[in-house]
């Protein structure tokens, strides 16, 4: 057994991978048991995920070597800088891995029951697997090329899947081809960005590359690049384009993980600001690109929803909402990382928010999308105007759906009131009307969701939803896990603070730890 | 001078690829525009690793006593070209199944998806 | 797409079978000369294409099936990927067989020498996964989109 926990960062990626190879020869013999098998697998890789997790809160850091004599041997003989590709999974690597490792579990879960054509689904369930192996990549590595590597597995993946119902219809083939530009694209110029770090200090990993960077003017040029590109692969405006199409014409289950997926783009940028650039960077003009980039988000996000008609549109653009949250939070911890006294009084606290954000977002955002697509499977139609009374034949639905608009909203005993909370209190002493945006934009989330509530589930029951029933079982089991989690972290907010989101804000602004734990030291 | 031409070779693939990104509306043409982008980001991955007056870095039968090129950006430029494979394969399989249902391939009349 | 003229048939069956041997030589040379997996199966897959192009898509249905390719890029990806397991008991993707003395384990040279082909231990082994993955993978990719335009011919002329 504690063979397989020392392995355990590689194992969480190789067997998804290993079980993504096997599916299409599986398939040949029975179609039926593709769906299982790979729920089966993501389900291992959960319980691997969480025991990793234990271990790297207690013990600290770990480190993987591929190909080297043992999985800890960073330096080989007499050499001064690491020189082969390495996983190195502190506390904040490790909490976004918890995030993905439950959506895509759910989402495969979800999916037994929702995908009903049979002719494509080995492709589908590979491909699932295919998209959750880059997100852990993405958010496990320490190398800055393995990390483009898995960036564009998991583009290519959610392209394939965003463009699964493009063989009957015409829209999400052109949703498809949107995103697979916008993800080339950035990709492209991370790579380009990649290339400037590498020809400067000739040196690849993220610790080594951490240790001798000074902020000369190519590092400059280098951080001007990656900054936009990877927020414009999270959805932040003005780059967000993508966002409504994309995740609207995606099947239910696929856009709940590429919520997860582009939450780990955020990770990267994270990553890199921090840990890469740290205090040896103009820290103060970063936060601040990065907290107008938040607070455009937040308001051109909320704005756009309230006139949608779309169901799931307007669930993406508060997905593109809620996204400026994580970057105001964020924005204003980087800008006083310089400022020892204000990064101890609210700088912290504003990072605290903002990390514990994002797993709240993905949380009730991934039961939201899930429940709207419970009203696509029964009623075949995602336009507010032709919905109406589904509450009485829909309950349980509807019931989750309640505790999905409380918790986006802030309402108290949600997870959504604990990360607002931090955010509001500690934004507010860096500057007053940051906070004042963010309330405004929080009773506007309100009043949308309010609106989507009446549309959909209140009034008379109509005429040609009169055979609608309840989803199957499969779907419901997926939703109800999710609200537990979500009543769970909103009833003890603190227990989840301080054993997982202090560990990876301190992870985060320690860059002398992330360093020490490769170069030898710790 | 002459040791700046592939840099600036990576300047005109990017510009070019980015003109015809932004201002062609065939969707054949976008994915070309790609494509000249992804080659111009090649070029510069390969061009980092020169050192004047090596050889190509191989052991076997090689010259003895002579400087070779570095290899590393060798290795990275060959991952980028595949997943370039993949990218393109991928574009032109999305533009073949938007012509199947709309029998156009201009962008001003396949956009359905507004607002 | 229609199939070319007698000359053209005869030049690609003469071919075909040179192209394929070269693809393979690349491959299996890939950890001595400059090739490898994904090279040798490009080219390999050339000759796929070249046998497309010049008998025409409904010709050469009965000589390039696509169940066979998808399976045999299952196969390359699976043999990838276990080879990558079969080191798990020091790390993930550890070389056993290099150096040690029998399938392709003769020691390694450093410096400049003539090559010799026993060297790599797992090397040779993935490059010959991988290359067999991207020839199926690549004929498949050719074989749909010729599938495409196949249906688009039928839609324009009815």
């Amino acid at each position: 057994m504690s063979i397989l926990l020392n392995n355990s960062p590689i194992l969480i990626l190789a067997l998804p991978l290993l079980a993504a190879f096997l599916i299409p020869l599986i398939g040949r013999i029975n179609k039926k048991t593709v769906g299982i098998f790979s729920a089966l697998v993501l389900a291992i890789s959960l319980v691997f995920t969480i025991l990793l997790a234990v271990k790297v809160i207690t013990v600290g850091p770990q480190i993987y070597v591929f190909g080297a004599k043992s999985s800890g041997l960073t330096l080989p003989s007499g050499l001064n800088v690491p020189i082969r590709i390495m996983f190195q999974v502190d506390a904040m690597g490790i909490f976004m891995g918890l995030i993905t490792a439950t959506v895509s579990f759910l989402g495969a879960i979800y999916s037994l029951a929702f995908i009903k054509k049979t002719e494509g689904m080995d492709n589908f369930y590979s491909l699932l697997l295919l998209l959750t192996v880059g997100m852990f990549g993405m958010e496990f590595t320490g190398d800055l090329f393995n990390f483009f590597v898995f960036l564009e597995i998991a583009s290519i993946a959610s392209v394939a899947l965003i463009a699964y119902r493009g063989i009957d219809f015409g829209e999400p083939a052109e949703a498809g081809f949107k995103y697979m530009v916008v993800s080339s694209i950035s990709a492209l110029v991370v790579l380009f960005a990649i290339g400037i770090l590498y020809g400067e200090y000739d040196l690849l990993n993220i610790a080594a590359l951490a240790n001798v960077i000074k902020y000369s003017q190519l590092d400059k040029i280098a951080l001007a690049l990656l900054l936009p590109v990877l927020a414009m692969k999270s959805g932040a405006v003005p780059m967000h384009m993508w966002t409504p199409d994309a995740y609207s014409e995606a099947p239910a289950p696929i856009t709940m993980i590429l919520v997860a997926a582009s939450q780990a783009s955020l990770y990267a940028l994270f990553r890199i600001v921090f840990s890469l650039y740290n205090v040896n960077s103009n820290t103060l003009a970063a936060g601040w690109i990065i907290i107008i980039f938040g607070v455009l988000s937040m308001f051109i996000g909320v704005t756009m929803a309230i006139v949608q008609k779309d169901i799931k549109r307007l669930m993406a653009y508060h997905a593109v909402s809620q996204t400026g949250y994580m970057l105001l939070g964020v924005g204003v911890g980087l800008a006083v990382l310089s400022n020892p006294v204000a990064l101890k009084e609210y700088g912290i606290t504003s990072l605290e928010g903002g990390i514990f954000h994002i797993m709240n977002h993905a949380m009730y955002k991934g039961l939201l999308f899930l429940t709207a697509g419970a009203l696509f499977f029964r009623t075949g139609t995602r336009n507010l105007n032709k919905m109406g009374g589904l509450a009485h034949s829909m309950k349980y639905t509807t019931i989750f759906f309640i505790i999905g608009a409380a918790a986006i909203a802030g309402l108290p005993p949600f997870n959504g009131f604990a990360s607002k909370l931090l955010i509001y209190e500690s934004v507010y002493k860096f500057n007053p009307l940051l906070s004042i945006i963010a309330m405004v934009v929080s009773i506007l989330t309100l009043a949308s969701f309010v609106k989507v509530f009446h549309s959909a589930f209140l009034g008379p029951k109509l005429p040609q939803f009169n055979d609608v029933q309840e989803v199957p079982q499969s779907m419901i089991l997926s939703m109800a896990i999710l609200s537990c989690v979500i009543i769970f972290f909103g009833l003890f907010p603190d227990l989840i603070v301080k054993n997982l989101v202090h560990p990876a804000v301190m992870a985060l602004v320690e860059q002398v730890k992330y360093t020490g734990t490769v170069l030898g030291g710790m | 001078m002459i040791d700046n031409l592939p840099y600036i070779a990576v300047a005109f693939f990017v510009a070019f690829g980015i003109y015809t990104l932004m201002f062609k509306k065939n969707l054949i043409k976008i994915a070309i525009g790609v494509c000249l982008i992804e080659n111009g980001v090649n070029l510069f991955l390969i061009t980092l690793g020169y050192r004047k007056g090596a050889v190509a870095p191989i052991y076997t039968m090689a010259p003895s006593g002579q400087n070779m090129v570095l290899p590393t950006p060798q290795a990275l430029t060959l991952t980028s070209i595949v997943i370039g494979i993949a990218t393109t394969a991928l574009i032109l399989s999305v533009a073949m199944m938007i012509y199947k249902h709309y029998g156009t391939l201009d962008t001003d009349e396949v956009r359905r998806l507004r607002g | 797409m229609k199939e070319m003229s007698k000359i053209v048939k005869t030049v690609a069956n003469f071919v075909y079978g040179f192209i394929l041997i070269y693809g393979f030589y690349i491959i299996v040379h890939g950890h001595l000369t400059p090739g490898g997996g994904f090279q040798g199966g490009a080219v390999t897959a050339s000759a796929f294409a070249l046998i497309l192009v010049s008998y025409g898509s409904v010709n050469s249905k009965k000589f390039l099936k696509k169940d066979i390719f998808s399976l045999f890029e299952s196969f390359g990806l699976t043999l990838f990927i276990l080879l990558a397991f079969s080191g798990l008991g020091i790390t993930f993707f550890y070389n056993f067989l290099a150096n040690y003395g029998s399938w392709f384990g003769d020691a390694a040279v450093i410096g400049v020498n003539p090559g010799n082909m026993n060297t790599g231990g797992l090397i040779p082994l993935m490059n010959m996964a991988v290359g067999l993955e991207v020839l199926s993978a690549l004929g498949v990719i050719v074989l749909i989109m010729a599938k495409g335009a196949e249906f688009t011919r039928k839609k324009e002329n009815s």
